[in-house]
This record gives C-alpha cells, sequence and structure tokens, in this order.
C-alpha cells in the first residue's frame, strides 16, 4: 500500500521500537532528573528545609536567629538541665532527670545509634570504628576515673565533644533529655561491668 | 488509526507513569558518599544522620560536623573528603542533590509515619546496598494509597524501623491486630494537599 504520508500507527510503532530497542525500561537508573512534561504545581516559589536561596548572602533558607536574641520557648533558664552545671560552675553530680527503666531503654536506644559506633555496646570503647583508624581511641568507660565522675561532666562531653577533641560536639544530633538517658545508660554500663555477687537480684541467682 | 490511538496512549501510559519517570533518579551528588559502605558495612543506623526524621516532617541531610565526628581522624586527608574539609572549614554547606521529592503540593510528614511503624527501607528500599542513593519506588499517590488502604504488611515494630531487610512474618497479620486498631491512615485529600 502505498502511504502518501505518516500516519499515527506508522509513528508510534517507530517510536515504541527506538524506546524499547533504545533500553528504556521502568527503574533503569539515571542521574538525569525526572522530566516532568506537565509540570503543574510541582515546584512551587517556596522556600522548603535545607532549600538554598539565593536571596539570603550566605545563599540558607533556613535562617539562624540574629545575635543576642532568644527565640520563644529557648530561654533554658535551667542551666542544671541543658549545661549540666551547678550555679557555682561545679558539674551536676546526679542526673536531673527521674531515672525510670523507660528512660534507661530509651538511653540504651540512642547509645546504640549514636554512641556504640565507637565506644562499642558494652563500653569498652572497642567500637567498629575504632578498627578503621588508629587515632580514634575512646577511653573504656569502665575505670575508676569516669565512675567517679560526675553526670554532668559526661552530659558536657556528649554536648560538646571531647577535651582531646577526638569526639565531636553531639549536641547537633541527641537532644537534651535523649542525651540524660544517654548518660543514665552508661551508669547502668558501667554498673553492668563492676558488680559484686551481692548485686545480682535473688531470683537470678 | 485507532490501534495507532490506542498505542500512544499505551506508550504514554507507561511512559508517563512514576513508576517509569521517577523510579530510577540517582543523581551524581559532589562528595561520593556510599551508603552501602557506612550503612550496610560500618552499620550505621539511619538516624545517627538522619536525625530528624523522628521529629519533624523532614528527614534532614546531616550536617558536616556529623561527617566530622568521624572523619576528622578517619582519612584525614582523602581526595573524596575534600569537599567536606572545605565545607566544615569554611562554614558553608555540601551542595547535596536532592534524590527523592514530592511535588510541592503534597505535603509529606515523615515522623507520623515512623511513629506508626512504617520501616525507612519501605518507601526507600535497601538503602544500605546502595552506592549512590537512587529512588526505588514510585512515590506516587496512587502507591502512596495502596499502603493507606491496606498497611498490614508494612507495618513493623519499632526496633525494626531501621532495619533494612525486614520482611513481615507470615504471622504478621495476627502481631499488628492490636497496631491496626489504633492506626488511622487518612484517605482524604486534606491529609497530604494542605
Amino acid at each position: 500500500m502505498i502511504r502518501k504520508h505518516l500516519n499515527l500507527t506508522t509513528v508510534s510503532t517507530a517510536l515504541a521500537a527506538a524506546i524499547l530497542l533504545g533500553g528504556c525500561y521502568r527503574g533503569k537508573p539515571s542521574s538525569k532528573p525526572p522530566l516532568h512534561v506537565v509540570p503543574n504545581m510541582d515546584a512551587q516559589p517556596k522556600y522548603k528545609a535545607q532549600d538554598k536561596a539565593d536571596f539570603f548572602q550566605n545563599g540558607s533558607a533556613m535562617r539562624v536567629p540574629p545575635k543576642h536574641t532568644i527565640p520563644r520557648g529557648y530561654l533554658r533558664a535551667d542551666t542544671i538541665y541543658f549545661t549540666g552545671k551547678k550555679a557555682n560552675g561545679e558539674w551536676v553530680e546526679k542526673n536531673p532527670e527521674k531515672i525510670t527503666m523507660d528512660l534507661l531503654q530509651r538511653g540504651r536506644e540512642r547509645y546504640t545509634i549514636y554512641c556504640a559506633v565507637c565506644h562499642d555496646d558494652a563500653g569498652y570503647g572497642k567500637g567498629m570504628i575504632t578498627k578503621r583508624s588508629p587515632d580514634l581511641m575512646p577511653v573504656s568507660y569502665h575505670t575508676n576515673v569516669l565512675r567517679q565522675q560526675a553526670d554532668g561532666y559526661l552530659f558536657d562531653i556528649i554536648t560538646n565533644g571531647s577535651l582531646s577533641k577526638l569526639m565531636g560536639p553531639y549536641k547537633h544530633q541527641v537532644g537534651v533529655r535523649d542525651r540524660w538517658a544517654i548518660v543514665a545508660y552508661v551508669r547502668a554500663l558501667q554498673r553492668s561491668q563492676h558488680a559484686a555477687a551481692k548485686d545480682v537480684p535473688l531470683d537470678k541467682n | 488509526m485507532v490501534f495507532g490511538g490506542i498505542g500512544t496512549v499505551a506508550l504514554a501510559w507507561y511512559y508517563g507513569s512514576p513508576r517509569f519517570i521517577e523510579v530510577g533518579y540517582r543523581p551524581e551528588q559532589p562528595v561520593p558518599y556510599s551508603h552501602k559502605l557506612h550503612v550496610g558495612e560500618l552499620g550505621l543506623d539511619c538516624r545517627y544522620c538522619h536525625v530528624s526524621v523522628e521529629l519533624s516532617h523532614e528527614a534532614n541531610i546531616p550536617p558536616t560536623q556529623t561527617c566530622m565526628n568521624c572523619h576528622a581522624a578517619i582519612k584525614p586527608n582523602s581526595e573524596k573528603l575534600q569537599l567536606v574539609r572545605d565545607s566544615f572549614e569554611n562554614n558553608t554547606p555540601i551542595a547535596w542533590v536532592r534524590v527523592h521529592k514530592l511535588p510541592d503540593y503534597a505535603y509529606f510528614n515523615h515522623s507520623v509515619h515512623i511513629k506508626a511503624g512504617v520501616g525507612c527501607a519501605s518507601c526507600h528500599g535497601n538503602v544500605g546496598e546502595m552506592d549512590t542513593v537512587e529512588v526505588k519506588a514510585p512515590l506516587s499517590m496512587g502507591w502512596c494509597l495502596e499502603c493507606h488502604r491496606d498497611p498490614q504488611q508494612h507495618i513493623r515494630p519499632k526496633s525494626e524501623i531501621t532495619n533494612m531487610t525486614w520482611e513481615p512474618p507470615p504471622n504478621q497479620a495476627e502481631l499488628v491486630k492490636d497496631v491496626m486498631d489504633t492506626l488511622n491512615p487518612p484517605q482524604d485529600c486534606f491529609a497530604c494537599h494542605r
């Protein structure tokens, strides 16, 4: 049959052949961004979290409160709770959070996420990361020095990092209550490795 | 001619669907960060970096400090980490390329899903096996509704949320019965198109 002009059938068949032979199948990885033929309102002129913003000099859409201001709810007047230090500058000895099983479970969960990487699950400092670098040598928690340290000191280490700077500040990753939970859990870990026979509960003897 | 019309529609249906367009997007990142190494081999939990996933709608990309927690001492002179060190020293962000993107009119909240018991891998696939993060699910409305209408097989215990290889056990229906009573995944428009 002589065709006078290309019709839809021919075009679509040719297209299908080209595509299928060219390897365009579902899920084939590609580094090109998805093509939205009908853009609708997919990309709206608004800033979302962590967006780039050319409007601001530093290019960040998320802004930091101006210096010498405090946003509502961020007064943090309770310095013992938020810094681990008493008014006279000494470390607070006891965890200001009430120690409950819930708190310890939370502490264990958070410890496993954030701390066990370096400090290992039992607190001896033989975490997986230490095998990747000879410089990373976390202290073991199970020394007399650390057993006698104040809770506030541990809290501060988590918040601001260690004095040697080998451990970075974790305040960006762990919330304040979670830090106290981790401190409580570390104390439980210390107790577990330094217990006497009389500490074992009667039903487990 | 009708055949050609049907063919065109069929092609558009297949190639125009989110399963084709969205799945497989694997952009190149400025720093060749490998989840396969950090999560798969080293065993980092998702929440070590993506801290806000349990707290907010957004699962954040971590600040450079998080990288430097380890990389100040591990491979401190590696070429691949030059951008990370530059970012840390100059206090400028690393320009990560966003992989999973919903249209701006759909408002998704991560923390609600974590609380309900949806695992990370349910939507993001096994990230622990990805050298470069890739989109594994279409993230289309139809795909979301599939689970919203029948979440039973996708709900897991809280301790398994970040487990990349969890599969629902055979007695899943029984296990989640209590949770299902409290779960009420919305199916109305306002839930996401707020």
